[in-house]
């Protein structure tokens, strides 16, 4: 069944326009067409400059991600049929924009960088083994270690959109996904750098950032774990994994 | 003009970890690549990575010997066996850096990484982290990446993400620099490098029906091949078997690894009856698999008739499902509609993987001075005709760390690029014209459809089942779409900036180069071997055939030559599983 469909997609080139304007496109969409399969119709077949980022097209590699419809999504995952007669496509917000649908990611990286995103496990690496782990530990670290850094989290926080300063829900997953890792012995060290006015204790509450991740993932709950843990240091209490 | 010692051209995982190897050395290195490292299709393997740790049950007697063996068999005989034997012992600690470093490996009761049993292996030696083996071991190594570039005060480690390379520079047989686009500001720059490291991955996206990325063309490859460096073992093209029905999603081998069973319209496990994988199954390798339901949908035993089977787990119960195989539940949801717990996926076989490649040695030179090439985009070769599921993520690793520390290497035995401006500025030029030149084009062939048809052509004319009158087709056509190339019509002229239009389109031309080498070495190679099956020659023919094809680029086409194969550890036999 072949029906016709406009995205109204948000275009901007700061270098040569002066302000940011939706054009409109219609063309004929068959069922199990996806937006990004329609975003690159426009770009092979109706309109060239159209800039937009995309790679795995299976949900797996975070680039797509935009504000298809009223929701930040995966442009890759999201089916045309069902978003009705016109779609309105615009990129994550609060980020500067270079091209159209493409935005700035430096702000997302440079709190990622913050966190000290990686394991510190506090003593040399074995080389020759793995660190033992046993599942109920590596269990803890499910639903913390599948971020795929896409950004939707972020553009949807009012916090983040308010305070430049704020680390965002995605850093504080990641930092939590260390905190709740077995392996990682540098709980003080990423309690200082997230447990603090711009970090766990910024956050409002609001919830879109669980409201519209892709995956599924409850960035909330982290920061909820994190502000815990912290609180528990506070009142001297030991803070070490089990 | 910018300056590294080191430049890798391409972020994914064999880009990362050749940069990581140049970091420790305190090589500085920049890493260009034409999206964000971790937006790489590394991020979507998904089974998991081999090696001999032993830590299954029914792995106590596995050994890197061993996983050398079931490679080279896997292989058809046609990798190179001293390369086999070193990328088979390197594979445990490879891995242990991984995990390391971070990697969240599923865990044995033990509490060690956990490994699974995979297509043509004698052991289950398939470490995994669930089913997202690949993006697990991207963030991880990004990690990493971002704890040298944090550390680091002088920028010893430089990433270029979202720069594209247009040109390897070459002078008097050595490296000498690259022609970069930053797609960001739409500036034309020139690199300066002692050594450079292709990583740029696989060419899946010539192939209509692909489980590849959008991102993986011809044009990596393209650049080496463009420049004079040979190219090897093209014809070897791995299909594989269980892809999403419609867009061509990967479903992992893990899935077969697991007990999934293969299902035809009757409800028949189908691939008992035939003698290559009546005893292995489900876990027989993929060039025979893929063949075997082929065969069933050509003999109308297709679901309903059609072009596709089922991969049932429902027997699995839905916590295995849920714990070890989360990610293809999530992506046969998101396509098809369709929760594995419940119902049987509906699978096709689909393009997967490039076994041949920019040719190198064991230590992934080239035979230009100070250019490396590691990963799928390279042909060492360990995989020969067939590759085994699981040894590509850890060709990532194996021979990134080689490619980089042979560029160390390099670099401190006196390898350094002297003052070449005026060839960096010449080649810019050229690229410049060319630009200027697709631009000025009054052509009107549209890209677009230049596209589809050599998709389509790869897959209708050297695709899993493969004959003389298909090939000499298939090649004409390409040849074809070559010529029309020569007219096509950009359509945004406006700047360079994020001129994804231009971008694709100048891609397109390194995917239909690279397409002719396939065409052409399939048809050259009157044999069946691994994933090159002819139907009017069905057998292997070792004496003949045992060897190499190499490609040098010519204007016409790929001029094909041969390359000696290293035995030394097992003598070639039969293959049947």
């Amino acid at each position: 069944m072949r029906k016709k469909v406009t995205f109204k997609v948000f275009r901007f080139d700061p270098d040569v326009d002066k302000k940011p304007y939706f054009k409109r496109y219609k063309f004929e969409v068959e069922k199990g067409m996806t937006v990004l399969d329609g975003l690159f119709h426009i770009q092979r077949k109706m309109d060239g400059s159209l800039a937009f980022r995309s790679s795995c097209r299976e949900g797996v590699c975070g680039s797509c991600a935009m504000h298809i419809g009223g929701k930040y999504r995966l442009a890759c995952e999201t089916q045309i049929t069902g978003l009705g007669r016109t779609v309105t496509i615009r990129p994550l917000g609060h980020m500067p924009i270079i091209k159209d649908l493409i935005v700035d990611m430096k702000p997302f990286w440079d709190k990622y960088a913050q966190i000290r995103p990686y394991l510190i496990p506090g003593d040399p690496d074995p080389i020759d083994r793995e660190r033992v782990q046993t599942e109920d530990q590596r269990k803890k670290i499910d639903g913390l270690i599948d971020c795929i850094l896409c950004g939707a989290c972020t553009a949807s926080c009012s916090v983040s959109a308010t305070n430049p300063e704020y680390l965002g829900p995605a850093s504080l997953l990641k930092t939590n996904r260390f905190l709740q890792d077995s392996r990682d012995n540098a709980a003080e060290e990423r309690l200082r750098l997230a447990a603090n006015e711009n970090g766990a204790f910024r956050c409002h509450t609001i919830f879109s950032c669980q409201y519209v991740c892709p995956k599924d993932l409850n960035p909330q709950a982290s920061i909820a774990e994190i502000q815990e843990l912290a609180l528990k240091r506070s009142l001297g209490k030991d803070i070490a994994k089990q | 003009m910018k300056y590294h010692q080191v430049l890798v051209i391409g972020g994914g995982l064999a880009g990362m970890r050749a940069a990581a190897a140049c970091n420790r050395r305190n090589i500085k290195v920049g890493l260009l690549s034409k999206i964000h490292p971790v937006r790489s299709h590394s991020t979507s393997a998904q089974g998991g990575i081999n090696a001999s740790l032993q830590n299954h049950v029914r792995g106590k007697h596995d050994s890197a010997m061993r996983h050398a063996f079931d490679t080279i068999k896997g292989s058809d005989y046609l990798a190179d066996q001293d390369a086999v034997v070193r990328f088979t012992e390197d594979a445990p600690k490879r891995i242990y850096e991984m995990e390391n470093w971070g990697c969240p490996f599923s865990r044995t009761p033990e509490g060690k990484i956990a490994q699974r049993p995979f297509g043509g292996a004698g052991y289950p030696r398939t470490c995994y982290a669930a089913d997202k083996t690949g993006m697990y071991l991207i963030q991880t190594l990004w990690e990493q990446i971002c704890k040298f570039t944090s550390a680091s005060m002088r920028e010893e480690m430089v990433i270029y993400d979202e720069w594209i390379a247009l040109k390897l520079v070459i002078d008097k047989k050595k490296i000498v620099g690259v022609v970069a686009w930053n797609l960001k500001d739409g500036e034309l720059e020139v690199f300066r490098a002692d050594a450079v490291i292709m990583a740029t991955g696989g060419i899946g996206r010539i192939y209509a029906g692909t489980s590849n990325a959008l991102t993986n063309t011809g044009m990596g490859m393209a650049l080496a091949y463009w420049a004079g460096v040979p190219l090897k073992d093209m014809e070897f093209v791995q299909f594989h078997p269980t892809t999403l029905k419609g867009n061509n999603c990967l479903m992992t081998e893990g899935c077969r690894g697991e007990g999934g069973y293969l299902i035809n319209d009757k409800g028949e496990r189908f691939l008992a009856n035939y003698p290559d994988s009546a005893v292995a199954m489900e876990v027989a390798p993929r060039d025979i698999v893929s063949r075997n339901i082929e065969r069933e949908i050509k003999a109308g035993r297709g679901i309903n008739g059609e072009d596709y089977v089922y991969l049932d787990l429902r027997h699995l119960g839905a916590e295995k499902i849920m714990t070890r195989l989360p990610g293809i539940r999530d992506i046969a949801m998101n396509f098809v509609n369709v929760d594995p717990i419940k119902e049987p996926i509906p699978i096709q076989p689909g393009h997967h993987y490039t076994m041949g490649g920019i040719d190198t040695g064991k230590n992934a030179a080239t035979e230009v001075d100070g250019l490396y090439a590691a990963g799928e985009c390279g042909c060492v070769s360990v995989h020969g005709a067939n590759r085994l599921g699981g040894n590509s993520l850890l060709e990532t690793i194996v021979m990134g760390a080689a490619a980089g520390e042979s560029a160390v290497k390099f670099i401190e035995d006196g390898g350094k690029t002297g003052d070449v401006s005026k060839q960096l500025d010449k080649a810019k030029k050229e690229v410049e014209d060319k630009i200027k030149k697709m631009f000025d084009s009054k052509g009107n062939e549209d890209p677009a459809d230049i596209r589809d048809e050599m998709q389509k052509t790869m897959k209708e004319k050297v695709g899993i089942f493969r004959n003389e009158k298909d090939l000499k087709e298939g090649h004409k056509k390409i040849q074809e779409l070559r010529e029309r190339y020569k007219k096509i019509r950009i359509m945004n002229k406006s700047s360079l900036k994020f001129n994804q239009d231009l971008m694709w389109n100048m891609e397109l031309e390194g995917d239909l180069d690279i397409a002719e080498t396939i065409a052409a070495g399939a048809l050259n190679r009157k044999e069946s071997r691994g994933s090159q099956f002819r139907e009017d020659y069905t057998k292997r023919d070792d004496k003949k055939w045992l060897h190499h094809t190499t490609y040098k680029f010519t204007p016409k086409g790929a001029k094909l030559g041969k390359k000696k194969v290293t035995l030394g550890y097992f003598e070639p036999k039969a293959r049947a599983y």
